[in-house]
This record gives structure tokens, sequence and C-alpha cells, in this order.
């Protein structure tokens, strides 16, 4: 039988060590699939681990990984206080969604106009619409208990719908012979986000790292941060501690909702350039996974950004110079975070094997 | 802006090294929206991609990347492909087509063809079919089947592709069929089976015997089956395995010729910007076998219909046309230009409802 | 414009077979909510089950072996996550989500050779006498079989967890797993069992979409269908019944809109489209009663 026995503290050998072996595990079976499926497992492993950061044209796809990675990131970043609080907003896509039309509608509603004023607007109407589409389950949690993982939820679907319908007529391009998607925000100088295409720099990627170091800092320097912490270890303590839980809820909410409605905006103001009917494609989603991965800890989600933005990319290459099937990714990658999952129990706990195991 | 420099640099090294060896295979990309595996648009893309290698063997090696999603993404993969030393890239959804013309301006060695967009370059060609042609053959049909005068069409989303084959339907099914009525939904997909059998189920509760749709799944051709005397058309791919009957016949996306043609240009070195837009006479629009379910006579006048579309000697829309609100839009004899038919966004006259928005 | 063409018999009749493979995942997930976990790896288990489905189904020629393996498929794929969740502890929603992408990325390459080819025929069943009941039958007692063993399921789950001991403890883990544990009840036990019979209905649900609904194998063919499974079981606050109330509304408001626009009624179609959701969250609000079960989405661990 297997057991497992909790650790007085989390091990900081398997801290470090638990994600290599997961990676490491992942390689391995991800090497046989790929050989099952008659592609060379090496060639094709290093081409989605390594190629990205070291081949020839690995100047082009660093900067790529910035791109990929910092909506990640700053989503990841936002949800984080909230989980380590026990909040659990997994609507993150939503309110992804929902910032990007605020902050794209202010960009197009002063079309052509050109005025340095533009952007930071775009930006603040962007982090209030995840703001006020978060604060929806908070408040109604707050007043009804109802349980904010699935309002969350539920509002991802409305955002979804809130989306086509903007794309499909509100916003539509008055210049795009009747197609579906708004104007091109990343040609429009005042909203772009872009600060260098080529460098794969755009405001987003910036926000994303102020992020993680704000992050860090308040998680431990900050009283907020101890209470963020303290509420999710123990609710009671935190109470007696003075925390006022259902500011907590509105504020963890708060935080995760802006940002990811910070990411919607800076995504579309960029990279994506448009509002369009598939604009969302499921940063939101894959943020919550990033921010376990990263374990909650702003440095951990960073890396476990670039690492997602590694498979997504390395994926890319091998499917194009491989032949590799698209499917095969998506399978390595549910793998990768199942290991990386299954690995996290020996952080916490201590497994043994055997039945003397029992105490 | 030095990162420019640097990728001019490193665009030209890649179009030398690939010069420079004669037996060098020209390299193809595709990019595809959907699943090769979607059995529509983009499994018909990927047809026309093996068509490619059938043809050149070994002197052309193709590559693809699927399910990408449109914005950064798709700039991301072209930008790879191209550094990979394609020579070529098909560009296969239109959500594609800001990202094509912003990558094609960093490539200016490679030529790029963005399907069914509009915007141009010196390095970017457009194509698209002209599936009306398509509908207008089906609507001759399903004229001549109905019995209830009432026919089904389950829209995609309301934009000028699907209204245009709205339009081409009504238009000979009015002529064979002065009673017909055309039921029309929007499912605001491409491809939801689920949603489309709804639809179908919904379009034949209401009266409907004749199904058209502009989606890709083949739900709606089991739900006419499940109704059983209901007729269907093959969308994307033929579909035949719901033949002879719900499915009578259908439109085959053939992107293969045209695939071909173009990589020949690129390797004889003719390659030129271009905007194509083929119909069934260059045979980028297939009409599947039109099975004896359908009566001789009408089978006769469809296929006769179907190469008088292919010579040019008639046109889909050919006037006498009015709008639906009334208003004249073609004279007797007058047919549609290309820019009107590319931003259709009205119904002809007859037909009832209002376009979303 | 014309509303009369909307026939209410056969919209109510196509409203059965629209809902069940809604029903059919969403009643495994109730059963796994009830026992305090959150498998949101439904979509990921359903396009499993239907390409496992789909797989037998063609080369067996038999439909009715094609939905016992498609149970079989969701109920393996779903015992990855009990692993993970149970006996590793992983986090739920993370796991769940990691379901998903792994089972879609799954299903695409089993399916690879099978795309364009046509399920065997699953013919309807016409209940001999009850199917001739004027109205009522065309309604209700003319569909092919999987349509009632999808209503089966629910009433015996309702009846399971109503009347029967295992229901009961399966509620208790539901409800405070601690408590239970103290009481004896094998907590993970009945979580993976739990996890599994949710595995297996999810899996019917994506069978019933490839050898029924469509009948083909396409690559993403679920199209989103797990996500609304899990909305239902939300707004029907966990009770069983309720449940039948919740797809039959979800699929309702579909078929409702798609029957205005035929008659010709020009409708806001995606404000429509939300309204199911929304009302999800007014009864989650409003049914104080419909409280989630007391441990869900917890890992439970027997600390000594």
């Amino acid at each position: 039988m297997l057991m497992l026995e909790k650790r007085p503290q989390p091990s900081k050998t398997w801290t470090l060590a638990a994600p290599i072996l997961a990676v490491i595990l992942t390689m391995i079976c991800g090497g046989l699939l790929f050989a099952a499926l008659g592609k060379a497992p090496l060639e094709t492993i290093r081409t989605i681990f390594l190629d990205p950061l070291f081949s020839e044209f690995a100047w082009f796809y660093r900067p790529q990984l910035l791109i990929k990675g910092a909506p990640l990131a700053l989503i990841a970043i936002g949800l984080s206080f909230g989980f380590r609080a026990g909040i659990w907003n997994i609507g993150a896509e939503g309110q992804y969604i929902v910032g990007a039309i605020c902050g794209a509608a202010v960009g197009l509603a002063v079309y052509p106009t050109e005025s340095i004023f533009i952007f930071p607007l775009m930006v603040i109407a962007g982090v209030l619409g995840g703001m006020l589409w978060a604060l929806i389950p908070g408040i109604l949690k707050v007043k009804f208990d109802t349980n904010e993982i699935l309002v969350s939820l539920m509002l991802v679907y409305v955002a979804e719908q809130l989306l086509a319908s903007m794309a499909l007529s509100t916003l539509r391009n008055p210049e795009g012979m009747g197609f579906p998607g708004s104007r091109n925000l990343a040609k429009y100088d005042s909203a772009s986000s872009w600060i260098s295409e080529n460098a794969g720099m755009h405001w987003g990627v910036v926000a994303a790292f102020i992020a993680v170091i704000f992050a860090y800092v308040t998680l431990s320097r900050h009283q907020f941060g101890f209470n963020v912490r303290l509420a999710g270890q123990s609710p009671r303590a935190a109470r007696f501690a003075g925390v006022n839980p259902k500011l907590l809820v509105l504020v963890c909410m708060g935080i995760s909702g802006g940002l990811a409605g910070a990411a919607g905006l800076f995504e579309v103001a960029g990279p994506a350039g448009q509002i369009s009917i598939d604009f969302n494609v499921g940063y939101g989603f894959t943020a919550i996974i990033v921010a376990f991965l990263g374990r909650l800890h702003p440095i951990g989600i960073l890396l476990a950004a670039g690492l997602m933005a590694l498979t997504y990319i390395g994926g890319e290459i091998a499917q194009s110079n491989l032949g590799l099937p698209g499917a095969a990714i998506q399978l390595m990658q549910g793998m990768l975070l199942f290991f990386l999952l299954m690995v996290d129990v020996l952080t916490n706990y201590r497994v043994r094997f055997g039945k003397g195991a029992t105490t | 802006m030095t990162m420019k420099t640097i990728l001019a640099g490193a665009t030209l090294a890649a179009s030398l090294s690939t010069t420079a060896f004669a037996d060098d295979p020209t390299k193809v990309g595709f990019i595809y929206v959907g699943p090769v595996g979607d059995g529509g648009w983009t499994y018909e893309h990927n047809q026309g991609r093996l068509a490619v290698e059938e043809e050149f063997g070994e002197a052309v090696e193709t590559v693809f990347v699927e399910s990408v999603p449109e914005g950064a993404d798709a700039e991301r993969v072209m930008q790879q492909m191209a550094l990979g030393g394609a020579d070529l890239i098909f560009t296969t959804s239109f959500g594609y087509m800001d990202p094509t013309i912003n990558v094609a301006e960093k490539f200016p060695d490679v030529m790029f063809e963005h399907a069914t967009g509009y915007k141009q370059a010196d390095n970017v060609s457009v194509y698209s079919a002209r599936f009306y042609e398509g509908r207008a053959v089906q609507g001759h049909i399903a004229g001549q089947m109905t019995e209830s005068n009432v026919i089904g069409y389950i829209g995609s989303f309301p934009i000028p592709e699907v209204i245009r084959g709205i339009n081409a339907a009504y238009i000979q099914a009015k002529a064979v069929n002065p009673d017909v009525e055309f039921k029309i939904v929007w499912a605001y997909t491409w491809f939801d089976p689920a949603k489309e059998a709804e639809a179908a189920s919904v379009l034949i509760e209401q009266g409907a015997d004749v199904i058209l749709q502009h989606t890709d799944s083949t739900a709606p051709q089991a739900a006419a089956q499940a109704a059983g005397n209901v007729v269907t058309f093959g969308q994307a791919s033929d579909m035949a395995e719901f033949g002879p009957f719900p499915r009578v016949s259908s439109i085959i996306d053939n992107w293969g010729p045209y695939y071909i043609a173009r990589t020949q240009a690129v390797i004889d070195g003719t390659w030129e910007s271009t905007n194509t837009w083929d119909g069934i006479g260059a045979g980028m629009v297939g009409i599947g076998e039109i099975s004896d379910a359908v009566p001789a006579d009408v089978k006769a006048s469809a296929e006769a219909l179907r190469d008088s579309l292919a010579s040019g000697e008639y046109h889909a829309f050919t006037g006498p046309l009015n709008k639906q609100d009334g208003s004249a839009w073609l004279a007797d004899g007058e047919t549609a230009d290309d820019g009107t038919l590319a931003g259709m966004s009205f119904y002809v006259e007859g037909l009832t409802g209002d376009i979303p928005q | 414009m014309d509303l009369s063409a909307i026939n209410p018999i056969l919209l109510l009749a196509s409203l059965m077979v629209a809902a069940t493979p809604i029903i059919l995942a969403a009643v495994g997930e109730l059963i796994v909510e009830r026992a305090g976990v959150l498998n949101l790896g439904v979509e990921g288990m359903m396009i499993t089950g239907a390409v496992c489905g789909f797989i037998v189904a063609v080369n067996t020629g038999s439909p009715f072996l094609g939905f016992i393996g498609a149970a079989i498929g969701g109920a393996v794929l779903s015992l990855l996550f009990g692993f993970l969740t149970q006996f590793l502890l992983a986090n739920q929603v993370a796991t769940g989500l990691a379901l998903t992408l792994f089972g879609l990325g799954l299903s695409a390459l089993m399916g690879q050779n099978y795309i364009g080819i046509k399920a065997p025929e699953f013919p309807d069943w016409h209940i001999p006498l009850l199917g001739d009941i004027p109205v009522i039958g065309p309604i209700v007692f003319q569909h092919d079989p999987m349509v009632y063993v999808g209503l089966a399921i629910v009433v015996a789950v309702w009846a399971f967890l109503k009347f029967s001991r295992a229901g009961l403890v399966l509620r208790a883990v539901g409800e405070n797993h601690e408590a239970a544990h103290a009481l004896g009840y094998h907590v993970v036990r009945v979580r993976m069992l739990a996890i599994m019979f949710g595995g297996a209905c999810a899996g019917l649900g994506g069978a019933y979409l490839s050898l029924v609904r469509v009948p083909q194998w396409t690559e993403g063919m679920t199209a989103g269908a797990g996500w609304i499974a899990l909305a239902i079981v939300v707004f029907a606050s966990w009770k069983p019944m309720r449940l039948l109330l919740g797809a039959y509304l979800f699929g309702g408001v579909t078929v409702l809109q798609l029957n205005l626009q035929a008659a010709g009624m020009a409708i806001p179609v995606e404000y429509l489209s939300m309204s199911p959701y929304l009302a999800t969250i007014a009864v989650l609000v409003i049914m104080r009663s419909g409280r989630a079960p007391g441990s869900l989405g917890q890992s439970f661990h027997a600390s000594r």
C-alpha cells in the first residue's frame, strides 16, 4: 500500500526537484508516445523543449516566449492571491474577455484620434471591466454565500456570448466588408500595446513582470500577504487576527479580475489586434494550471508560464518540422500537467510503501 | 530598427540556403484553423496539401500546423515557417488576414496565399472559391425536390459568403418553383454537431423537406435521415456516406488544383500576386455526384446548369433581380460585379426575414 | 413571421433527444460532486467516450457494444483524475482542466483513422401501445433506447441518493469528509467509485453524440457540451430531478431560439443564449437550500 505522511514543513529539496522530475517523466513518456507515432523520440523532445531556446532561430522564439507567457503569468499572479486565501476564481477567462471588450471599446470609440492619453484610458477601462466582472461572484459570495467557483464559471459563458455579440455588431469594423471583428488596434498607434514587436515587448509583458515583483513583495513583506496566507491556512485564526473575511473575498476577486482584464486588454491591443468571435484562446483556464504549477509563488508562476509557453511554441515547431500531429502536443501537455501535479505530493508528504508504513 | 535588419539578414540567409542547392525541394507551408480531422473546412485544405505532395513527389516538401488560433499565434507560426525555409505559405482562414500581411512584410522573399480575405500585397495573393455557384445548383434541385415548398437553410454567421449562398440558392429555387419559401436559421458556429442537429430538426419540424447547410458537420444529414423524407446536400466534403438519400448532391471544396498550380508557379519562378476567385469551371468548387433519388429530368437540368455556370455562359446572379426591399439591383441580362458580391449584405427580393443586425 | 409553424409536440420530442447527451454527462458529474469532488474534466471524458464508443461500434457493428466501450473509456480516463486527486491529493480544479486537455488530445489521436466513416445504424424504438398514444406518444415514447437509458439513470440516481444506505454514505462523504471518516467510512474509496461513475456517464454522453446524434467521428465534436453539463449540475442544485428540468431548460432555450428564427422572428441570439447561465446564477442566489456539498473541491487526507 502506498501511504502518505504529512511533512511538518514542505520539503525544500522537493520544492525544487519535483518540477524537474516531472519534466523528465514527461520527456520519457512523451518520447514513448512519439516513438509509437513513428517519430524519432529524442529529436522530437529536443525540438519541443530546446529548439525554442537554443536553435538557429532562437532569437525569434525567445521574444515569442514573452508574448505567449505574459498573459498567463499576469492572470496567474492575480489568481494566486485568491487561491492562497481559499477563494476560487476560476472565471478568469471571462474577466479576460470583458477586460478586452471594455478596453477595446474605449480605443474604438475615439478612433482615429491620436493622443497619448488613449492607451492609459484603455488600460483603466480594461482593468475596471475585468474587476467588475470578477466582483459579481465576489459580491454574491459575500451577500448570499453563493459558491464563487460556480458563479465565476457561469460568467465565462456569458462573457463568450457577449464577445460574439460585440464582434458581430457593436464593435464590428465598419470597413470590414461585412465580416465580423473589430478594427485592428495594433495598427492604431495611440491604442497599440506594442513597445517593440520584434523584441516581443508589449505593455502586457512589462505588466506581467511588475505584477510578479509586486506579488513577491506583498506576499513576503506586507500585512496583506500575511492575511491572505493566514486565511488560507486557518480561517478561524485569521478572524481572530482581525482579518475581515468578506473584505478579503472582494479584494482577492478584484485583484484577480483586474489583472485578467488587463491581460485581455494588452492582448487585444497588441498580439491579437482585434476583437473577434474567437478572440479568447483559453489563457484564463491555462492560467489556473500555471498558478498551481508555480505553487502559487510569484517566481514559480513566472517559471511555469515560461514552461507552458515553451511547450506551445516548441509544439508548433515540432508540428511543422517533424509532422507531429497537433493532438500529440496536446496529449503531451496534458501529461506534463499530470506529472507536475503528481510530483507535487512529494513536497508536502512523505511517501512510504508497504504495510509497515501505517503508524 | 536593428531587429528588423537582423531579421532581414536572416531571411536572406535562409533564402540563400534554399536556392544554393538546386536539388533542395521547394517547401510549402499550410496553416490550418481547425484540426485536420474536422471532416470539413480544414480537412479539405489538407486534402489539397496531399494533392500537392502527390503531384510533385520529392520536388516539394509540405509542412503544416493545425488548430492555430487566429491572432498572435497565427503570426508566430507563419514566421516560424518562413524562418524554417518555406517558399510558399497558404494561410487558410479569414481571420489570418492581418497576421499574413504583417508577416509578409517581414519576409519579402516568401510568397503567401491567404484564403477568403481581401488584403493583397506584392507577396500576398488572395484566393477564394465561388461556392455560390454550387449553391445555385443546389437551389435548382431543391426547388424541384420540395413538396412542402419549404426549404430550410442553416447559416453559420451572417457574413457575405453565407448571404451570397442563400441568395444564389433562392434565385434558382424560385425560378423552378415560384411557391418556394426559405426558412433561415443562424447557428452562429461553423462546427457544432449538437447545435446543427437541433437547427435541422427545428427546420424539419417547421415543415422543411429540403435542408441546405452552410455548417460543416454531418449532424443535419443524420437528422434528415431520421426524419425519413428530407433531402440534404453535402457541405465542404462530399458526405457520400449519407447518399443516395437524404444526401442527393454536394458542394465539395476542392483546393488541390489551385495549390498545385501555385506551387508550380513558385518552382518556375513565375509566381505573382493575384486575386483568384474560381468556381465550378476551374474545379475549385466541385459538385458531388447527383444521386438517383433525384428524377432524371431534374438531374439533367441541374447538370446543364452546372455546365453553363462552369463555362461562364451563365452567371448565378443574372438580372432582372431586385433587392429584398423591392429596389432594383440588376437590370435584365445584367450580371453582378465581384465587388458587390464580395461584400454582399442584403437578401434578394422574395426572401423573408432580416439579416441579423 | 409565422409562429403557428412551430409545432409544440415535435418541439418537445426533439428536446428530449437534444438533452440526452447533456443529461448523461450531468448526472454522472452530479454524483461526483455529491461525493465532494469537483471534476472539471467532463469535456475531456465525454470526447474520449465519443471516440471509444465510435471505434468499438464500427469494429463490432454494434452500437450497444459501442456504448459499453464508451462507458469503460470514460471511466478509465476518470481513474487518472481519481488517482491524482484522491491518492496524490492534487488540486481538483487544476487536475480537471488538465484532464480536458489530455482527453481532447488523446481522442484526436485515437480517432485518426476513423474520420469520414458512418456509425452503424441505431434505430428508434417505437414502444408498442405507448408510442401510439396521441400527443404524448410521439413526444415521449418514440425515441432511441439511449434516451430512456439516460432517464433511467437519472431516476436510479435519485432513488440511490434518497433511499439507499450507500447513497447516504456518499452524501455524508460529500458534506463533511472529516466526519464521515470519523464514522468509519472509506472516503477515498467512495469518491473513487463516484468518479468512475461520473467518467462512465460522461463517456455515454459523448458516445450519444458520435453514435446517434451526428453520427460520425470528428475531432472536438463535443464542442463544449461537457461545460454545459457542469452548468446544469449547479442549476439543478445537485438534485437529480431538477437536473432534468435544467437540461430541458438549457436545451429548450437553444431549440426555442432556432424555432423563432425559423419562424422569421428577429431575435438577439447572443443575449438569449446567455440567459440559461444567468438563470443558473439566479438559482444559486435564490435557492439557499440548494447549497453546494460541504466538502466540494477539497482534498481529503486522513491525517493522524
